[in-house]
Formats: structure tokens, sequence, C-alpha cells
């Protein structure tokens, strides 16, 4: 998910950073245990800190890059009202990002040093967005599939202990419904045009299923530090809750639309109320989250070039806004 | 790199006759760029109708770590509340 714990796991993952005094650290864990909220100015351990900073924003990179796939087909949108639509969507999304870097840096990391580490490649985001948009459909795909997962993965997160969070959580969740019905209508439209339309509709479908399920991360026994994130109410689902949950509502949205789920072992299990699907490829995931999905270079580059070429404007502002305070002071 | 812009805190009021609330944050080098940011983070439907951005640095925020004689003080003296006051049932309008 965009949040989900990427990259192998991690040895030495922090569980409890020496020197805190533990008399604090039970206070705080126990009014994360009673789902209380902890605030910016709350006292709480340097390893709660550090994962939320490096989960809050990787959740807003994933926002920001997460623009680029769908900007990609602004341009062309095959109508007005879609492209008004599409627009519509991907200011949406940009909003996401701006609530999230808001939220981590009350947890005293500026948003400058947050872009720089995007920018730099320290910093990861979901790699659902290192596959590129080929076709009209996979803008229906993206919508119906990626924000559908995005949902799934941000409703839970409604109630994350850290305040901020969750109250950015509940204002992302408010326009993420309009994301992922606007992308199923596209599908449906496709769907039932022509027969060529309803071919691209099924690959877009057969290429971004996979992804799509990998967005929820690794599955629970390889997933080291969710247990604390759970114990600490950072996350309130596992990843192979959720993913299971998004399986169930999503293989019959297809269904009705007559599109083929592209997955031979994927079968209704009536003893678990929940369909069985076949494995995933977890080199993959690993692949991409290194680095190695297909356009992973241009996206970093269109980033880049964005924050390079944006650089006057943020300066010209700057130098404007000192010019009348100098004024202001004579 | 430059100098960031500063932070500022928006608050909206979402219809007439309800308080301002607090929505979020923006960066902004002023205060007009800083309504406009507001406007396009905060409010792409219609969310409000009027809104405030002020400086963060310019809040002055309480210590959570003296919540308690911060705040307890009301606690104990309950009879700030009219519950406090037992009046046989049989009096009305009281
Ligand atoms: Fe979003
Ligand atoms: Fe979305």
């Amino acid at each position: 998910m965009y949040t989900t714990e990427l990259g192998k796991p991690d040895a030495k993952a922090p569980v409890a950073i020496g020197g805190e005094d533990p008399a604090l650290v039970a206070a705080f864990e126990a009014r994360v245990a009673a789902d209380e909220f902890i605030e910016p100015k709350d006292w709480m351990p340097e390893a709660y800190r550090r994962t939320l900073v490096r989960q809050i924003s990787q959740h807003a990179h994933s926002e920001i890059v997460g623009m680029l796939p769908e900007g990609n087909w602004l341009t062309r949108a095959p109508s007005l009202r879609r492209k008004a639509v599409l627009l519509a969507k991907v200011q949406d999304e940009g909003g996401h990002g701006l609530y999230l870097y808001c939220a981590a840096e009350t947890l005293g990391t500026s948003r400058d040093e947050m872009i720089d580490a995007l920018h730099s490649g320290k910093a990861k985001y979901s790699t659902i967005f290192n596959y590129p948009t080929l076709t009209w459909a996979d803008i229906g795909a993206i919508g119906w599939l990626v924000d559908g997962a995005a949902i799934m993965n941000q409703v839970p997160l409604q109630r994350t202990s850290y305040g901020p969070y969750a109250r950015a959580m509940v204002r992302v969740c408010k326009e993420e419904s309009f994301h992922q019905r606007q992308g199923y209508e596209i599908m449906m439209a496709l769907a039932g045009g022509t027969p060529d339309q309803k071919a691209m509709a099924q690959d877009a479908l057969n290429r971004w299923w996979w992804p799509s399920i990998m967005m929820f991360g690794p599955p629970d026994d390889n997933s080291p530090n969710s247990a604390q994130s759970m114990r600490w109410r950072i996350k309130r689902d596992t990843n192979d809750e959720l993913r299971q949950k998004f399986v169930d509502v999503t293989v019959p949205q297809a269904e009705y639309i007559g599109l083929t789920v592209p997955d031979p072992d994927l079968v209704w299990n009536a003893d678990k109320g929940g369909y069985d699907f076949g494995a995933i490829d977890w080199e993959e995931f690993y692949a991409v989250v290194r680095g190695e999905g297909p356009v992973a270079k241009e996206r970093m580059k269109a980033r880049r070039d964005a924050w390079d070429e944006g650089a006057w404007v943020r300066e010209a502002a700057s130098a404007y806004e000192a010019t009348r305070a100098a004024r202001r002071a004579a | 790199m430059s100098r960031e812009w500063p932070l500022w805190e928006v608050f909206i009021r979402t219809k007439g006759g309800l308080s301002h609330r607090h929505a979020g944050s923006v960066h902004a080098p002023d205060p007009e760029l800083a309504m406009r940011h507001a406007r396009d983070t905060y409010t792409r439907r219609m969310e409000g109708v009027s809104l405030w951005v002020v400086r963060s640095s310019d809040i002055v925020a309480s210590d959570p770590a003296q919540d308690g004689p911060m705040f307890e003080p009301a606690e104990g003296k309950i009879y700030r509340h009219p519950t406090f006051y037992e009046i046989p049932d049989v009096v009305k309008h009281i």
C-alpha cells in the first residue's frame, strides 16, 4: 500500500530506543492501548516518531508521484467530461500529498527535507506508480483498482493513533470514493463498447490486477514491523486481511462488467466466505521497490524536473515578500 | 536549496452561523498566497464560506506536559454545573 513497509525486512528495526524514561514509555503505551490520540506536542517514543515520519511521508510521496501516470492522459482524455473529471482527480491527489506532508511536518521533519529524500532516491513511494499507463483503459483501471485498494487501506487509518495523520485520512477518505467510481465508470463504458474497447479494458485489468493486490505489501509472515505498528495502533489491519477484503469486493465488480480477473487459481471458498487466489510474485514486487519498475527513472526525472523548473517561482515569491517586509519595516 | 516558505494554519467556516474550525496547514511566502493555497488545498468541494490563515509561529499553545495543573482545577469545581444542585421534581421550569 501507499504506507506499507517497503523493502526487505529490516532486522535492526527499532523497537525501543535506550535511554527513554520507562515511565514515559509505559504511559504512552497505555494511552495508545486505550485508543487515545497522540498529538504533536505529546511525549512519544523516538521509534514511534520515526516510524510515523517514514510512513506518512511515504504516503505523501505516493500521492504526489501518483499524479504522474494519470497526468499522462489529461490532454488525451476522450471527452471534455472525462477530462474535467480526471483533472479534478489528479488535483485531489496533489491535495492528499499536501495534507500528508503537513501531518508529517508536525513530527519535526520539514517538507523540504522529505521532498529532498524523495528526489535523492532515499525515500520510497508506492510501487504501483512505476508501471506505465499505456492506454486510456489504464486510467479506468487505476481509478477502480488502485484507488480502490487505497480506500481499503485508508479507511482504517482514520483511526490511526497519531491525531494529525488520522485527521488527514478523514479528509482523504471523503474525496477518494469519487476516484474509484469514475474509474469503474470508464471500465464499464469500455467493457460495454466495441470488441476492441472491451479488449482494451481486459488488457488494462490484466496488467493492473497483480500490481494492485501487491499494493497491500508483503504477506503478514514476512512483515516484521507490522506487529509493532499494530500495537501502536499506527496500523489497524494486517496486509493479508486488507488484501483479502479487496479481492472479495473487487472480483464481483469485474464479473458484473464481463471482465475476467487474470488469475487461474481464483476460486470462491465457501468455508472462509472469501476467494482463494494464486501466489503473488514477490520478487517482482521487491524489484520494483528497488527502482527497477518499468518507468521508475522516468517518474523520478519528472518529479525532479518539476521541482527544479519551479524554483524560480518559489524564489520570486520569497523575494517579493522580503521586499515588502523591508518596506513595512522602513 | 532556498529557504522554505513558512507554515500557516488554515481555519474554515463551513457555513454561516458556525465558528471557524482548524482544517490543516499550508506553506506560503505571504498572507495572500497563503489564502490562495488554503482555498485550493482545503475548499475544492464547497467546504466553506470563509477562510482564516494564521502564521503557525504566531500561535501560542498550552503545554501538554502541564495538562494537569492547567485543567484539573476546573474538574474539582463541579458546582459550576447545574446538575450539582438537587431540586425536588415538583418544582418546574428550573
Ligand atoms: Fe489519494
Ligand atoms: Fe485517489
